[in-house]
């Protein structure tokens, strides 16, 4: 599986370094979790990674490929999915809706078959099926027709997680996932992340909620004013008593 | 009657124009206001090619819709990376340099004297002379525009468009191009408003620039908000109300200099009181006052 890399990226917003020479290479698979304060850079270094922001030095790569000028839909269809931080969803249509709306290259998104129909109600069928299993996954299946707007706040988050995978993505990066989230919904997230790991996905997350961390990620990066300042396992750099001080209070 | 059938053949023409409208302004949440430049491209293109090359109703009819197709693309492309307002701007001088063109090109357009003699349509054998006829005609267009629309938006395609109204930075993070869904949501609308410039072009028989200004997709736009953006029905509601209300003023026995001004006004105020009253319009699922 291809792993996620990045070299010597900087990108700077009025002349603030958000991201100031970083290179990392997320392994293939398991947990890696990026901590640090507020305006370290994390969701910058998320945003440039998944083509949403471009960097002014630096490359991006998705095993052999380079990823660094292209658009956030090509990202997604190379196997590099994403949440965000402010939970993004379309709230008006049930959360089956927008699961299935992340079906990636579906035959009826082309102006013929969407008109002409040819072989797009089974395909459709098919979508379904899939996203179903996947809100059944994120233990939201009895509220398949819910208006996703409707559903509560970790139910959102549980959504935005369904809606990643439903990509067929093999890399989440997933922004601030339990943030605002109720203790027990927390752990329902956890666990299901968990197993997503369990299952060959490289999950690569956000956090501030320095427990959640601790109880699930394998890796651990530490940023600070744009720079890696520490990177290991999750029980050594957790462990390191200056890092927990001077950054995360 | 042929009074009557005549507002009803305005009212199917309008119709097009405001459900084609309605996919990008409704379903894709981008306000044109190049709705009448692609009208006119539609009619000029019809006839021209009816009256200097002799083509029959149906070239003339697909003639314009390619036409609008490309010259969509190549507006579209740079002008839907903008967003909210710079794309209505964008859209605005798109609009007045088509106007400029059709006023001004006088070799091919003639400018302001306009083209007359556009023969009537003849499609297969059927000479299509009478109001009557023209009212058949008119209605499978506005059958077939309606068809479209509710194709593509009942369809995956459709549900991307809807995402891209609702939260584009969504959808692509969802993997979808959004680029490619606005711009094909944009030539699908210029060419089935083409169908309606074709249509009014070989029913009036004459042409010129004052059928295409900027006040004329003011006025498809007011159809779809009055009439309800993103329905089934709102835009061809919107057409109707607003194509046959002012043409009741008349019928009251206002005469034509009042009735014309009061139209300007009814619009207006109509316009002024959906927008604080009932932003949805009149069956609409889309607000444009969020």
């Amino acid at each position: 599986m291809n792993a996620l890399r990045c070299e010597k990226l900087f990108k700077s917003f009025d002349g603030v370094h958000a991201v100031s020479g970083v290179t990392l290479e997320f392994p293939a698979s398991g947990i890696t979790a990026i901590i640090g304060p507020n305006g370290a850079g994390k969701t910058t270094l998320l945003n440039v990674l998944t083509g949403f922001v471009r960097p002014e030095a630096g490359r991006c790569f998705l095993g052999s490929h380079e990823t660094t000028r292209l658009p956030p839909h090509r990202i997604v269809l190379m196997g590099v999915a994403r949440t965000f931080q402010n939970l993004r969803l379309i709230g008006r249509v049930s959360a089956l809706e927008n699961v299935l709306l992340a079906r990636p290259r579906q035959r009826g998104e082309h102006l013929l078959p969407a008109l002409l129909r040819f072989g797009v109600a089974r395909e459709e069928a098919d979508n379904q099926q899939e996203a179903m299993r996947l809100l059944h996954f994120a233990d939201l299946d009895n509220l398949a027709n819910t208006s996703a707007g409707e559903l509560s706040y970790g139910q959102q988050k549980l959504l935005t997680l369904a809606c990643c995978l439903a990509t067929e993505a093999h890399i989440l990066l997933l922004d601030e996932p339990v943030a605002g989230v109720a203790p027990e919904m927390v752990a329902n997230i956890l666990t299901l992340l968990r197993r997503l790991s369990a299952n060959g996905k490289s999950i690569v997350l956000v956090e501030h909620d320095i427990e959640a961390v601790r109880r699930i990620a394998d890796l651990v990066i530490v940023m600070d004013e744009g720079k890696v300042i520490a990177q290991g396992a999750a029980h050594d750099v957790l462990g390191r008593a200056e890092i927990m001080e001077a950054y995360l209070g | 009657m042929e009074y009557l059938t005549h507002i009803m053949i305005l009212a199917m023409i309008y119709a097009i124009l405001a459900i084609s409208l309605d996919l990008l302004v409704g379903r894709t949440g981008f306000l044109s206001i190049a709705h009448a430049a692609f009208y006119g491209l539609g009619a000029y293109t019809s006839a021209l090619l009816a009256v200097k090359c002799g083509a029959g109703f149906l070239v003339g009819v697909l003639a314009g819709m390619g036409f609008a197709c490309v010259v969509s693309f190549v507006v579209s492309l740079p002008s839907l990376r903008l967003h909210d307002d710079y794309f209505v701007i964008a859209t605005f001088g798109f609009q007045m340099i088509l106007f400029s063109i059709f006023n001004n090109w006088m070799n091919l357009t003639r400018g302001p004297l306009g083209i007359p003699g556009i023969p009537h349509p003849a499609i297969f054998g059927w000479q299509v002379n009478s109001h009557w006829d023209f009212l058949l005609l008119a209605g499978i267009f506005a059958a077939f525009a309606y068809f479209v629309v509710h194709r593509i938006s009942s369809s995956p395609f459709g549900r991307v468009l809807h995402a891209i109204r609702e939260d584009e930075v969504f959808a692509k993070a969802l993997g979808k191009n959004t680029l490619r869904f606005k711009v094909t949501a944009f030539a699908v609308s210029a060419a089935l408003a083409a169908t309606a410039g074709s249509l009014y072009a070989h029913y009036i028989s004459y042409i010129d620039p004052t059928s295409f200004t900027v006040m004329e997709s003011i006025l498809v736009i007011s159809m779809v908000i009055i009439g309800g953006a993103d329905s089934a029905w709102g835009p061809l509601i919107g057409a109707v109300v607003l194509v046959a209300l002012p043409e009741a003023l008349r019928l009251v026995g206002m005469p034509s200099s009042v009735a014309a001004n009061l139209r300007q006004i009814f619009y207006g105020a109509l316009l002024v009181v959906m927008m604080m009253f009932r932003s949805r319009g009149l069956v609409g699922r889309y607000s444009f006052g969020r």
